[in-house]
């Protein structure tokens, strides 16, 4: 399973990537692998507001919808709309296919990310 | 949970385990789009060890299931399989179920997993004359290799003719690579194939030795993901979504397995009711028009009424586009017309199309 060290995640299982006050958000590995293969996903509008915990964006697999839940809250600036047309991208590079970017409104928030570390464990509980 | 015979063999295979309405089985493998692939393209192999058996015996087996089928067991042959609902009085569908006619005194029944308890305990309830019902799903392993493949690889493993198993005909005393099994042509994926019911405890070697013969034709295990989707493009009901006690099998387009010409059967008022008076809705397939992925139990609307539910949706992996089935208000289900799905906030809009969605592929001749 795949963590990388360089960003911060979620208990649900998102990743966030965080340059200055924008935030580039995906799923991760251990999201992907379990959900299966993703063959849809629901995007939000651009300049949509979000709060931390909230629906974001859905994505589906053959078997199961997920919700991605914001990890932070924020205005949507950027949706990854290559995902529209070929979901499987989330499947092929949880890391590099981001989902949506945000305009981050409350950094500290940002300490109730987890690190790694603490990521590996959620999903080692959850084995 | 229940366990297969051939769930440390799943497990080896690198298949991901769930718990499917008590039973450890393998979802996928290698993935739902790829099984899917594969069986469609050369051939698959599914456990099916779940299933339930249910044999039926003695000089009034035939007056008995006469009366608790729906389809006309009269005018079965030896040999031959038949698909047919057992209703509930008000025409509600108790479960759906394949027949094999051994002898006019001897059928056996093979049935869903989830109903295999409370099929058996409405049969008992109803048994009558000199009848006896035996559940005998302990007794059996049942492996399905389906795709257009299938006869090619089994072939290779019997020394019978399988031309002589034809379309929803069975043989009981086929050997198949030296282990005994009763073999048919039937099937669950819209492909030509077989079913094989064996002994559990041959049922790994039996596993193993198709697998083996299959291989340089790509044969492939195939897990229940995979197994769902083949039957939805196929528009082959799966209880619990296009049938229920709920759903009468007039208003799931099962008709043609509803004898209302022969005497009395259990359902055959309310139904024969039905069938005057118009059912009230109808399943029909759908596309999307509009961006959104339709699943079971999603609301379907018109012009913002409600007019019905989702039986099954998704990705039909063959046709790379997002379809359904839905159960709806007859009024609506023509051809053609356009119809509303509730997806969370949104209500993408659909068309109403034929179905299946695939085409069968089977080897009737």
């Amino acid at each position: 399973m795949n963590i990388p060290k360089n960003l911060k995640y979620t208990s649900s299982h998102e990743w966030v990537r965080i340059e200055g006050n924008t935030v580039f958000i995906g799923i991760t590995d251990y999201a992907q692998e379990h959900l299966g293969e993703i063959v849809f996903v629901e995007l939000p509008e651009v300049n949509d507001e979000v709060t931390k915990g909230a629906p974001l964006a859905v994505v589906e697999s053959v078997k199961a919808a997920a919700d991605v839940y914001a990890p932070l809250s924020g205005t949507v600036s950027e949706v990854n709309e290559a995902l529209l047309d070929n979901p499987e991208l989330v499947n092929q590079d949880p890391y590099e296919n981001w989902i949506v970017t945000l305009e981050i409104s409350n950094p500290a928030e940002i300490e109730d990310l987890l690190d790694p570390a603490e990521y590996e464990k959620v999903c080692e509980q959850e084995e | 949970m229940k366990k297969t015979p051939l769930y440390d063999l799943h497990l080896a295979a690198g298949g991901k385990i769930i718990d499917f309405g008590g039973w450890a089985l393998p979802v996928e493998y290698e993935g739902i789009l790829k099984e899917h692939e594969t069986v469609r393209s050369a051939a698959g192999l599914f456990d099916v060890s779940h299933m339930g058996e249910i044999l039926v015996q003695g000089p009034d087996a035939e007056k008995f299931l006469q009366k608790m089928l729906t389809n006309d067991i009269s005018t079965m042959q030896d040999y031959q399989v038949y698909y047919t609902l057992m209703c509930y009085p008000d025409g509600g569908v108790v479960d759906d179920l394949i027949v094999y006619r051994y002898k006019p005194d001897h059928y056996l029944l093979v049935v869903n997993a989830a109903n295999t308890a409370k099929d058996f305990a409405w049969l008992k309830e109803h048994e009558e004359g000199q009848v006896i019902v035996t559940d005998v799903s302990e007794q059996y392993a049942q492996l399905a290799l389906q795709g257009p493949l299938a006869q090619t690889i089994l072939q290779a493993l019997t020394a019978t003719n399988l031309n002589e198993v034809k379309f929803f005909r069975f043989l009981p005393g086929l050997t198949v690579s030296g282990i005994p099994a009763l073999v048919s042509r039937t099937g669950y994926t819209g492909e030509d194939g077989f079913e094989l019911y064996v002994e559990p405890a041959k049922a790994p070697e039996l596993w193993q030795a198709i697998l083996a013969e299959g291989q340089k034709h790509g044969l492939k295990p195939i897990g229940l993901g995979a197994r769902d989707t083949l039957r939805f493009e196929a528009a082959l009901p799966l209880y619990g979504h296009e049938l229920s006690p709920e759903i009468t099998p007039l208003e799931a387009g099962l008709g043609m397995f509803v004898k209302l010409n022969k005497a009395d059967f259990i359902g055959k008022e309310a139904l024969a009711k039905q069938k005057a008076e118009g059912v009230p809705r109808k399943l029909v397939g759908f596309e999307m028009i509009e961006r959104g992925l339709p699943r079971s139990e999603y609301e379907v609307q018109k012009n913002g009424k409600s007019i019905g539910h989702v039986t099954t949706g998704g990705l039909a992996p063959s046709l790379k586009k997002n379809v359904g089935l839905a159960l709806i208000e007859s009024q609506y289900a023509q051809e053609g017309e356009t119809i509303e799905i509730v997806i969370r906030k949104n209500n993408p809009q659909a068309r109403i199309i034929p179905k299946p969605f695939y085409q069968k592929r089977y080897k009737k001749t």
